[in-house]
């Protein structure tokens, strides 16, 4: 008998639900160019062109056709538009919307999935029982096999170009999120429609309808297909529905937060260039979520289960009816339950030849019985298939007596065929139920795993809660989610009839016990059978949880969909166990794997992080600054002038600050205003100074702890009037500083009246410093006397300058005498050009912060986060004296009594000098007590900054070192990278000592 | 998803929100006069309950107001939410203890 | 105990496996035991191996309230390194790293220890001057620590993204060689099999509901499955440590946060080694079977719920594909968390308690699988000796008191 087919792939089955073959579509699988439909998807067009194998497996790599229509797949993976920067590796065809062009590859098989020559380690399979790489590759080292192991493992391949497309994220509010389409989830929303409740329906699939897309079923009067049809257009009228199809719930979590992925141009592939989103992430809070999430047909398992032209027996049914395509020729359907005789029916109603109809149940007597024979088809009931034969295409099977709990008999007759559609019954979609918390019990009546009890507010219905039965879905949408939402049940929307028939109840049939438990299949994908689950209980790994690691069934990109229960089952029957003592898995997002770019959505690049721009931005990019990113703030490092080198403008800046004058941007210098009549109190407990005894008018070098007495931020304060201080801390401290003192004022301190504002980005700040500094402030417009006597060092004055209202600081991080300028933002940049053309006689040097740091390095100005750890406490600061004198408490004091922080040989600062000028110091070197280090050594410290200084005309740093308060003078040595220098350590001041320079 | 009632602002996503810890932890009023050992315990030792736990949350990106919060540790579940000094009101556990406790 | 190898295998294979034997036995607890770890991840079975293979106590039970190897040892991301900056923790953690590296022969189980690297990455000028801090403070404990130019970091991994353009460009990075992965479960079930072979009692399903304490000395515990007499007890359960210290009746600096990892799809090889960025705090690996592994940070609240959470998700998901631009096309498969037991100083907490005979492993925070061995080495020196072992004097509990914390975090800008 004959049974190849003629190939037309246009040649549909009349009445075929969702395709129309008058409108062809070409594309590529491995090379070669097919013919679909429009309405195909991927999977009914090979099917359809009758490519049988479409993938191999992860292990054996045996020849695999595909399993199903739908997202359960397990064979079926590709490599779509390979190459192009529009790939994605492990698409599944059955959930690809067919578009002209389509490029598809097979995976993980050389040259391609029809002929992979790694087919030949299936015949060594033997070698590779579940975690055989626990018990070998030990000799000579692991190392040796790795790299062939690892080149044998993954499916897909990474993209090579960039992703093309673009991703976003919506963020969706709704009294009742409804996670399915099909019967029961548009039942659900037909009962809401026209309620005070802002109702979204979603499904996963190109369109709504569900299982009633792939089924010919009736509905009182109507066709399924028009029930769903009149529904849709019924909902589309309520204002208070959403419904968005191509969007998949992938996450549950807490509090009623669930992500879902909308697919909004894949199904346009590639001709969406560059122009829209090609998937969004949703992020909805639901009040109440309505799980109408179906089931999963589960194969069955038995030798050779694998082989292609074995399909579960929904898919048949949903390429037959839904696209048109026969799966085969001459088919026989296998299962343990009435549901699956539903496809027996619809195959010879379309011309199919349905040559046997195996049933594993001895005494089956019903409705479906009957109508099997009425048809014709011949009934083998208490019989299974005990050999399939044919290697890369089903040919025939073999079937035999079953007695009842797994066991066969003798073969008994061989049937032909080129199609199994194979039905062990139906698991409810659970997994979000899992994923909320929800609780499973197992229902001994429906062989599978239902939900028990959940404390979110959550309910399941129809197929998703064991309610299988089409009645019992409509049943469940229209009058079970209305009473459950406290809304009133419509009496319009009657359950009307539908076809069906008593059932005979299903019996369980598990797996074939007499068989070579070799060859049964459990998880499609990463090749594990049942002798896997035996070796597991063999070798006493009993949790299912160890099961599933031990064997790996479940963890592969289908994530046990499929496999799941049937290696729970078969775990149950080897420990004399029931299913419910063995346990489940616990499901964890996604449901479904969920393209990654979709989760950064439009975060990426620029948007990762945003730039802080100063507000004479502009002017420093038109004037050769060299930007750098400091904590998020784009920060001049240098302003590079024709032909200069990076050192040569820090060298010419430096110089000019130190003999003329020079201007810096210093805008994001952190600025945190407090007021208020317990304002000098609070503060005194949050620095390590004196804060009360400080004037009106005047400025003062100040210290912060943490509450473990490690140093954290440091600045001038100033205090503007009796009751009003204004703190700068370090640029990158600002928001945690004032975030830091709100929580004691808030959290300990409430009674004390003080508020906190961070006022950082309110404030520009231009600094003038340098001996010339003082001129060229005297040329700005202001009401402020800036002449020696009258502002004198570390003094404040507020007035205007050139008619703006500003606030000038003397205080200096160069050591030259200098004048901090701050005026409202919005006048940074005038104030900036101000300055410049003032200080243009001058010759005034803007500079920055690279500059900066040689400049304060050069004084022995402690910079915080870079020459202070974690662990730096004042004391090694050499702040032990202030401390002393200071008779009340403050924030990290207790600290530093302890034992550890008052020794004598932690890391302190220090200033360090290289011995030979023509070293250069490295930082990040660390000291030792030897040029010629004996590795293991102890670091005795290590550099923090390092630079040339261009007025000592040597390398000069500062550094952490052991003790190094009373090793002033001391030479030692700094290892780094294999290389050791002398070096010497000194006061951390190198230049002007005194400070005559600041008043100068 | 942590979805939580500000007392100031409504209802947010835990990414507004920071969490400052044990609540009901009070400075000492004197640390120079506690031991080393009573100095860390306030430091370090905070109350690691699995079950409802009492701590101090702060709507950063937000109002930044510090208030309180009685949650669960395993469900997650938000018992309660009440101002900076005061302690919860609800029933279902010795409140007056878990405070106690909290404060010892 | 079956020899393993792969010899053994095809012999087996001729079989078709029939012949194995269980890798260890499902015992009833005896009445009495000199030691009883609670808690059966990696460290409590490699205390009890090393107990009994090293340190000749050989009736030793180990109690876990669920599966063995079911908690942080089946949840991490598998890194296994010794780059830490403080001698205490590098000489820790390199000793964690040598038994790691002989551990498949010892214990007769290939971990598949895959040493491809571990490439830390510079966004700055800042973080290169930290790097070369934290590199050489390696070198100079002589552990290898390599620093790495911007070139070389893209030969070791082509698919980063080095260009200048990038919104925290690569500035270069440090590589211990050394450094890499192994497999979590087959560490776990390794010192199950081994212990179990040496008499080890593994008892699983047993949950620990008290301890019995008198005077100030330990004297058993009672379980689900009945009171267990030992005057030695010692804690190994990660994220629960404090649940078993309060019932000890004492308290420990530690805070339980969950934890994030997720795994893409598998694809065919293309990422050598881990790689973090610290700045933007992702971490990035290849599994054998070809899944991405991206590691996080942890959830900013405590939590004793094993759940995934979005916020961490997205963006330790943005933050690498900031790094790899061309993942953006994977799927992401599979995403968990554990519950990690975190110390004021992300530093463990190992060695003896307050009372009597009862020890402590815990506050391994993100760290605790690359400390297997050698926790497991260590506890088991200090329970057989009833003295610490010079590697964990450092890390025991009365250093908060001090002050003398061991914070890696603050020193190098990296937790554990």
């Amino acid at each position: 008998m004959n049974l190849s087919k003629q190939i037309n792939p246009l040649d549909r089955v009349t009445n075929a639900h969702r395709v129309n073959p008058a409108k062809p579509i070409s594309f590529k699988f491995d090379g070669k160019t097919y013919v679909g439909c429009e309405g195909d998807t991927l999977a009914s067009a090979l099917l359809a062109n009758d490519v049988t194998v479409v993938g191999r497996s992860f292990k054996l790599h045996r020849p695999r056709g595909l399993m199903s229509a739908g997202i359960e797949e397990s064979n079926a993976l590709i490599q779509l538009e390979s190459g192009s920067g529009y790939d994605e590796p492990n698409a599944r065809a059955t959930l690809i919307p067919l578009y002209e062009g389509l490029n598809a590859k097979g995976q993980n098989s050389w040259p391609n999935v029809n002929r992979d020559v790694f087919s030949v380690l299936s015949l060594f399979h033997r070698m590779f029982p579940a975690s055989f790489y626990y018990k070998s590759m030990m000799w000579p080292s692991w190392h040796f096999y790795e790299g062939l192991v690892r080149k044998m493992a993954g499916l897909g391949k990474l993209p090579e170009l960039p992703d093309k497309q673009h991703y976003e994220k919506q963020n969706i509010h709704c009294d009742v999120l409804i996670c399915g389409g099909g019967a029961s989830g548009l039942a659900a929303t037909l009962a809401l429609a026209h309620t005070d409740k802002k109702v979204l329906l979603v499904d996963a699939q190109e369109e709504f309808g569900g299982s009633l897309l792939g089924e010919n079923r009736s509905i009182g009067s109507q066709s399924g297909l028009e029930w769903v049809e009149n529904t849709l257009s019924q909902l589309q009228a309520a204002p208070n529905v959403t419904m968005l199809s191509r969007t998949m719930i992938s996450g549950y979590y807490d509090q009623n937060f669930l992500v879902g992925s909308q697919r909004v141009t894949n199904h346009l592939g590639r001709s969406n260039e560059n122009k829209k989103i090609r998937e969004r992430l949703l992020r909805i809070r639901a009040e109440h979520v309505v799980l109408a999430t179906g089931a999963i047909e589960r194969p069955l398992v038995f030798p050779n289960n694998d082989r292609p032209g074995i399909m579960l027996a929904s898919g048949v049914q949903c390429y037959l009816n839904r696209y048109g395509v026969k799966a085969g020729q001459r088919a026989v359907v296998v299962c343990n339950n009435d549901n699956a005789y539903r496809v027996a029916f619809d195959m010879a109603n379309a011309g199919v030849d349905v040559a046997a109809l195996i049933d594993t149940r001895a005494s089956v007597n019903g409705p479906f019985q009957s109508k099997i024979k009425e048809m014709g088809i011949p009934l083998y009931a208490g019989t299974m298939i005990r050999k399939v034969h044919g290697r890369r295409k089903v040919k025939a099977v073999s079937i035999a007596a079953h007695n009842g709990d797994g066991h066969l008999g003798k073969t008994i007759k061989t049937i032909e065929c080129d199609l199994v559609a194979m039905s062990a019954g139906w698991t409810p979609t659970i997994h979000l139920y899992s994923q909320a918390g929800g609780q499973l019990s197992f229902n001994d009546e429906l062989k599978c795993f239902v939900p028990n009890r959940c404390d979110q507010n959550i309910s399941v219905i129809g197929a998703a809660n064991g309610r299988f039965h089409l009645e019992e879905c409509l049943t469940d949408g229209l009058h079970v989610v209305p009473k459950t939402l406290g809304t009133t049940v419509n009496p319009e929307l009657n359950i009307s009839a539908c076809d069906e028939f008593a059932e005979e109840p299903s019996e369980a049939y598990w797996y074939t016990k007499n068989e070579n438990s070799e060859k049964q299949w459990l998880d499609f994908q990463y090749d594990v059978k049942v002798s896997d689950i035996e070796l597991a209980n063999r070798e006493n790994f009993l949790s299912i949880e160890h099961v599933k690691r031990f064997t790996t069934n479940g963890m592969s990109v289908d994530q046990g969909k499929t496999s799941n229960v049937n290696a729970l089952a078969v775990m149950a029957e080897l420990c004399g166990k029931k299913i419910e003592q063995v346990g489940t898995t616990k499901f964890r997002p996604p449901y479904h794997p969920v393209t990654i770019g979709a989760f950064a959505g439009r975060d990426i690049r620029e948007n990762y992080s945003p730039r802080l721009e100063m507000p004479a931005h502009q002017w420093h990019v038109a004037n050769g600054a060299h930007m750098e990113d400091m904590g998020g703030w784009q920060r001049p490092e240098y302003y590079l002038q024709s032909g200069e080198a990076e050192e040569d403008a820090i060298r010419r800046e430096v110089l000019a600050v130190r003999h003329s004058v020079g201007m810096f941007d210093g805008s994001p210098l952190g600025k945190i205003e407090v007021k208020g009549p317990d304002a000098a109190a609070f503060l005194n407990r949050i620095y390590v100074n004196n804060v009360e005894s400080l004037k009106t008018g005047f400025a003062r070098y100040g210290l912060m702890c943490n509450e473990n007495g490690v140093v954290m931020d440091d600045g001038v304060f100033v205090r503007l009037s009796d009751d009003h201080f204004l703190l700068h801390t370090t640029s990158s401290g600002a928001s945690r500083i004032s975030l830091w003192m709100e929580e004691w004022l808030q959290c300990e301190w409430p009674n004390l009246q003080v508020v906190i504002c961070n006022a950082t980005t309110q404030w520009a700040n231009v600094t003038v410093s340098g001996p010339k500094a003082r001129d060229v402030v005297a040329l700005l417009a202001s009401d402020i006397d800036f002449s020696r006597e009258s502002f004198p060092h570390m003094q404040v004055r507020i007035g205007t300058v050139n008619g703006v209202d500003a606030r000038v600081l003397r205080a200096s991080f160069t050591g030259e005498i200098s004048y901090e300028i701050s005026v409202p933002a919005r006048y940074g940049q005038g104030l900036w050009e101000a300055i410049y053309k003032a200080g243009e006689a001058y010759g005034i040097t803007p500079y920055g912060i690279e500059s900066l740091l040689v400049l304060r390095t050069e004084k022995g100005y402690l910079h915080i986060g870079v020459d202070t750890d974690g662990t730096t406490n004042p004391l090694d600061l050499g702040w032990g004296r202030a401390i002393a004198k200071k008779e009340v408490d403050f924030i990290g004091r207790r600290s530093l009594s302890r034992p550890n922080d008052t020794r004598d040989d932690r890391f302190q600062f220090v200033g360090i000098e290289v011995v030979n000028p023509s070293d250069s110091l490295p930082v990040g070197g660390h000291f030792v007590n030897s040029a010629n280090p004996i590795i293991p050594v102890k670091t005795m410290g290590y550099v923090t900054s390092s630079y040339y200084s261009p007025n000592l005309d040597k390398c000069i740093g500062l550094g952490l070192v052991e003790g190094a308060s009373a090793r002033a003078g001391e030479e030692t040595f700094v290892y780094s990278n294999g290389k050791t220098i002398a070096v010497k350590l000194v006061q951390p001041s190198h230049f002007d000592s005194k400070g005559e320079r600041l008043n100068g | 998803m942590l979805r939580i009632n500000c007392p100031f602002c409504g209802i947010r996503d835990e990414e507004e929100f920071d969490c400052g810890g044990e609540a009901h932890v009070t400075r000492p009023e004197n640390p120079a006069n506690l031991s080393d050992d009573e100095w860390s315990h306030y430091l370090f030792n905070k109350v690691n309950t699995k079950g409802i736990l009492l701590e101090r949350w702060r709507h950063t990106y937000g109002c930044r107001q510090w208030f309180n919060m009685a949650r669960h540790t395993v469900s997650h579940e938000i018992i309660e939410i009440y101002p900076m000094g005061s302690f919860p009101s609800f029933n279902g556990m010795n409140v007056e203890n878990v405070v106690k406790e909290v404060e010892a | 105990m079956d020899k393993f190898s792969l010899l053994q295998l095809a012999k087996h294979s001729l079989k078709g496996h029939k012949n194995w034997s269980p890798q260890w036995r499902s015992p009833e607890p005896k009445k009495t035991y000199d030691v009883v770890i609670v808690g059966g991840g990696g460290q409590g079975l490699a205390t009890a191996y090393y107990l009994a293979s090293k340190y000749g106590v050989k009736n030793v039970a180990v109690l876990e309230k669920g599966w063995i190897g079911g908690g942080n040892t089946g949840r991490n991301t598998t890194v296994v390194r010794s780059n830490y900056f403080y001698p205490e923790s590098t000489n820790f953690f390199d000793h964690s790293l040598k038994l790691y590296e002989n551990l498949s022969s010892e214990l007769n189980y290939n971990v598949m220890l895959s040493q491809g690297g571990m490439t830390v990455l510079a966004h700055s000028r800042h973080d290169m001057e930290m790097l070369e801090r934290w590199s050489n403070s390696l070198q100079l404990q002589g552990v290898d620590a390599e620093m790495l130019s911007c070139a070389e970091i893209e030969k070791q991994n082509p698919l980063l993204d080095i260009s200048k353009n990038a919104r925290f460009p690569i500035w270069g990075g440090y590589i211990q060689r050394r450094g890499g992965v192994a497999r979590h479960d087959a560490v776990a079930w390794g010192y199950a099999r081994a212990a179990d072979s040496l008499g080890v009692d593994i008892i699983q399903n047993c949950e620990v509901t008290d301890i019995q304490i008198s005077g100030n000395s330990v004297s058993g515990v009672s379980t689900n499955q009945g009171f267990i007499r030992a005057d030695k007890v010692a804690f190994a359960v990660a994220g629960h440590t404090s649940v078993l210290a309060e019932m000890a009746g004492f308290s420990v600096p530690i805070v339980s946060q969950p934890l994030q990892a997720m795994v893409s799809e598998p694809i065919k090889p293309c990422l050598e080694g881990v790689v973090v960025s610290p700045l933007v705090h992702a971490y990035v690996s290849q599994s054998d079977r070809g899944e991405i592994l991206i590691g996080g940070g942890a959830d900013r609240y405590p939590s004793y719920g094993q759940r995934g959470n979005l916020p961490v998700l997205e963006e330790t998901v943005t933050a690498t594909l900031g790094l790899y631009p061309s993942f953006s096309r994977l799927k992401l498969m599979r995403q968990w968390a554990g519950i990690v037991d975190i110390t004021p100083d992300s530093s463990p907490i190992i060695g003896k308690t307050s009372v009597t005979g009862l020890y402590i492993s815990g506050g391994w925070g993100t760290g605790g699988f690359k400390a297997i061995p050698a926790g497991g080495d260590t506890l088991a020196y200090t329970i057989a000796h009833d003295q610490p072992h010079e590697l964990i004097k450092p890390f025991s509990i009365d250093r908060f008191a001090k002050g003398s914390l061991i914070d890696e975090g603050a020193a190098a800008g990296v937790a554990h």
